[in-house]
């Protein structure tokens, strides 16, 4: 554990350090117990690992330094694009004085030592990556460098204190010696853990603050990066997975002797999610799927369909009994009472993911180990499930975690890996299991439809006087058992929605869950995504029916001191709010916290006579604390309005008869290069700790789009994709 | 069948079934993984390789059509001594990936934009570009760094 010190330098017990020991090579080797998720079990676990491994590679630590002066950071989070690989290595590089053009990383194997501090398992979602990394990544650097400084200074025989950690080297000034950590690192692996370091004072840091360009775009731009897909093994072979096209379904039976017939078929199982098709390579494993003959127990959910789920969505909003997820002052009386009401349904669809690389992942199983190669965002459900599926213990799971090709939520489930698994068993083979794409879009696990009623009453002083919204949708949480069967109250259905950044006195939220088959997860900012949209574009039309600016109403709303001022503000004005627009074109704005960040759009958009709406520009002003790498920020602001624009023009998934009805990206399309407009992204320095950047710029972008479609056109944008609001994407 | 293919100016063969696509023939026979699978309907350009040097969705060519022909990946498009082609250059220098899946096909398809635009601009580079997908929206930088490079070869040519 660390606590503050009162001159702000951060003490850390000495039993929050796992292991400082040598490298075979003569190294040094430290590693940090993070805070949370830690204890006794998963020390012990940490021990058997190190123990079961090279002594010399123990994987409890964030730092490898070997005798030929090579600094490596293990990177102990996914990363799916969202920049982690170069944005970690910076904290550690920070403190520990390294050569930042001369470090290598490697990814982490599953370990409880690498237990998220913030979601307390091993895993990367929820925007926690840097926010979770800020002090321990940091501390571990500097305890790196403390020792090797010591380690310089008794070699020397002078004082620590006289010595200076720079570029890598230790230096002396007074008797001009340098040595490289290279050269110290033996002799640093001996020294004491300290008992507490110093962090560098923000004005100190040299790295942390400047844009640093991407340690992954080489290997990603001359196509050497290792994906899922491309793992290569001997005698790999590759499996196919015939699943049943309706939710819920099952196999009832299946004739492989088609299938068998297939040149380079080697094996036709049947596993928990369906029939695999086990074959030397892709092609001829979709041959033999094609050639299956399955005979499918349908259940109970033939006949699901999407008119079905939004009329009883519409039930449950009349007859269901609310949780309220918010409540102050009385709004039931208060909106009773108004003389001018707004009221408004809002209706989101069921999205998915629809990342660039299609599910997969690769599995072996011999000599008493399981190893998994995955393109995962949770090594340690990974573990978990390979343990359950392949028999084995956990400490005989291997995770080997490659570039994820798109995450958004995604690659935390684990029902690819379940599959590789049991594949693997089947077949005596290590086995990759590859999903076609109209597999990765039918079988996804989806972002959560709601049909959400709004009222708010405008207050004589064109304030908003109450405010009532009714979210009712399928529970993520409820669907996988995250909380009890008897919790009504689904914090990810109303996040984005219960805290309202605006002063009213009298607000209700509430939520109804109505659970439907269709499968669900985590989508890239989860609820933000929907409410986000929905609070922000029906403030929009409050705005209108009081007469007020969009704009100026959200400032006044807003507490003074409230950190939403900063962005609106800064995207306002670099959006050029207010000043005149070329004929046709009009703008939006909207504001949205999410996982610790605070981010205001601006999208200047043109509505032709046929509704065709095109998106120009989008000015994003993020305010996200301390941008650890601005570089990096800039680009997960623009990939946020990118994914969340996609969602908004044209992507829903729908479900007849049973099944989802996309497939590909002829009918689940997704945006293109010609829709994508100029997005310019302003960074508010808040001087804060680091808020999350992987998802705060998504959920503000609808609701900037529908505000200004709505300014363009007069009618409010009510339903998404904007084809359900009777628009079309040019 | 016997494919026979020049990739990436080598000789290679592979026995493969004749309706077998070029993709699969590339990353299962030949190994070379930089040329990615996405949709399998050419609605991605993940796929994207260079067949006689035109841009082709290579999930979609079978095999047999593509017997006798010159194939060019990603990992060929470079000066052949390790060397990057300006497009690479150019991707790194504007930190275009982000998860990267789809940047072998995006630059694959720049390349064979450039080869015939040497100086396209925003409407040309949408029209050529207009069938590869990015999930991570990386589309305004992608832009950006064909502009870079199309200034890089004109420059290293006057």
């Amino acid at each position: 554990m660390s606590e503050e010190r009162s001159d702000g330098a951060i003490r850390i017990s000495r039993r929050g350090f796992l292991k400082a020991g040598a490298l075979a090579g003569g190294g040094l080797l430290i590693g940090l117990r993070l805070p949370v998720g830690g204890g006794a079990a998963a020390a012990e676990a940490g021990e058997q690992r190190t123990g079961a491994d090279d002594a010399a590679f123990a994987p409890n630590a964030w730092i490898r330094i070997t005798a030929d002066d090579q600094v490596t950071v293990i990177v102990d989070r996914s990363e799916m694009g969202q920049g982690v690989m170069t944005a970690l290595p910076m904290l550690v590089a920070e403190e520990l004085e390294a050569d930042w053009g001369r470090i290598a990383t490697e990814f982490a194997p599953a370990d409880p030592a690498y237990a998220n501090p913030i979601l307390g398992r091993q895993a990367t979602g929820g925007s926690t990556a840097v926010r979770g990394a800020w002090r321990p990544l940091r501390e571990a650097g500097a305890a790196a460098r403390e020792m090797l400084v010591a380690a310089a200074a008794g070699r020397w025989g002078v004082e620590a204190a006289a010595c200076e950690a720079r570029e890598q080297a230790v230096h002396h000034a007074e008797s001009g010696r340098s040595a490289t950590y290279g050269e110290l690192a033996a002799a640093a692996a001996e020294q004491p853990v300290p008992e507490a370091v110093l962090l560098k004072e923000r004005r100190d840091f040299r790295l942390i603050g400047t844009p640093q360009d991407r340690l992954d775009a080489p290997a990603k731009a001359d196509g050497t990066a290792r994906f899922g897909l491309d793992v290569q093994l001997e005698g790999l072979l590759t499996a196919q997975v015939a699943r049943c096209p309706v939710l819920g379904g099952q196999v009832r039976s299946f004739d492989a002797r088609q299938a068998q017939r297939v040149p380079g078929v080697r094996q036709i199982a049947e596993i928990d999610s369906g029939v695999a098709v086990i074959a030397e390579g892709f092609w001829p494993a979709q041959k033999g799927r094609e050639a299956l003959a399955v005979e499918w127990d349908y259940g109970e959910h033939a006949e699901l369909s999407s008119a079905g789920i939004a009329e009883r969505f519409r039930e449950a909003a009349e007859g269901g009994e609310a949780a309220t997820a918010h409540s102050e002052g009385d709004a039931e009386a208060a909106l009773g009472q108004a003389e001018r009401r707004v009221e408004a349904e809002y209706e989101v669809p069921f999205l998915a993911h629809a990342c660039m690389e299609p599910m997969n992942c690769t599995a072996r199983i011999q000599d008493g180990l399981c190893e998994v190669w995955a393109p995962t965002q949770n090594q340690a459900a990974t573990q978990r499930v390979a343990a359950e599926v392949s028999g084995l213990p956990e400490a005989q799971v291997r995770v080997y975690t490659t570039f994820l090709g798109g995450g958004f939520g995604r690659r935390s489930h684990t029902d690819f890996v379940a599959e590789a698994v049991a594949c693997a068993k089947a077949a005596g083979a290590p086995v990759q299991v590859v999903w076609t794409r109209e597999d990765t879009t039918r079988h996804d696990h989806y972002r959560p439809a709601t049909y959400n009623r709004l009222s708010a009453a405008i207050g004589e002083d064109g304030g908003i006087r109450a405010w009532r919204h009714h979210i009712v949708g399928p529970s993520i949480m409820s669907q996988n058992g995250m909380i009890p069967a008897d919790q009504r109250l689904d914090s990810s259905s109303v996040e984005g929605a219960a805290e309202i950044p605006y002063r009213v006195p009298h607000t209700r939220v509430a939520y109804t869950m109505a659970n439907t088959p269709v499968p669900l997860w985590w989508w890239r900012s989860v609820g933000n995504s929907q409410n986000g949209f929905i609070r922000e574009a029906f403030l929009d039309e409050v705005a209108a029916a009081a007469g007020e600016d969009p704009y100026e109403l959200r400032r006044r709303l807003i507490p003074e001191g409230d950190r939403h001022h900063g962005v609106l503000e800064r995207a306002a004005s670099e959006a050029g709010w207010g000043q005149p627009l070329p004929a046709g074109r009009a703008r939006g704005i909207a504001v949205v916290y999410s996982f610790g960040s605070y981010c205001a759009e601006v999208a200047e958009v043109s509505v032709t006579a046929g509704r065709e709406v095109r998106v120009h520009r989008v000015d994003v002003a993020i305010d996200c604390g301390t941008a650890v790498n601005p570089e990096i920020v800039a680009e997960q602001m623009e990939s946020g309005v990118a994914y969340g624009l996609s969602a908004a023009l044209g992507e829903a998934i729908t479900v007849e008869r049973g099944r989802i009805e996309q497939g590909n990206f002829d009918d689940y399309t997704t945006l293109r290069i010609h829709q994508m407009p100029q997005v310019r992204v302003h960074i508010v320095d808040s001087g804060e700790d680091p808020g999350g950047i992987g998802e705060p710029g998504t959920p503000p972008i609808a609701p900037a789009l529908a505000n200004a479609v709505r300014a363009a056109t007069g009618e409010p944008v009510r339903r998404l994709p904007l084809a359900r609001a009777g628009l079309q994407p040019a | 069948m016997r494919v026979a293919l020049t990739v990436n100016g080598e000789r290679r063969e592979a026995e493969v079934a004749a309706d077998t696509p070029l993709l699969w023939v590339l990353r299962d026979h030949l190994g070379l993984t930089g040329t990615k699978y996405g949709c399998g309907i050419s609605e991605c350009g993940a796929c994207t390789v260079h067949l006689d040097g035109e841009a082709v969705r290579a999930c979609s060519v079978p095999a047999g059509q593509a017997d006798g022909r010159a194939v060019t990946t990603i990992e060929g498009l470079g000066d052949g001594q390790g060397g990057r082609h300006p497009l690479q250059e150019a991707w790194i220098a504007e930190n275009v990936p982000q998860c990267g899946f789809c940047q072998p096909g995006q630059i694959m398809s720049a390349a064979a934009l450039l080869a015939r635009t040497p100086a396209p601009d925003d409407a040309a580079i949408d029209a050529a570009m207009g069938g590869n997908l990015c999930r991570c929206g990386t589309y305004q930088r992608i832009r950006r760094a064909i502009h870079r490079a199309a200034a890089q070869v004109q420059e290293s040519e006057a």
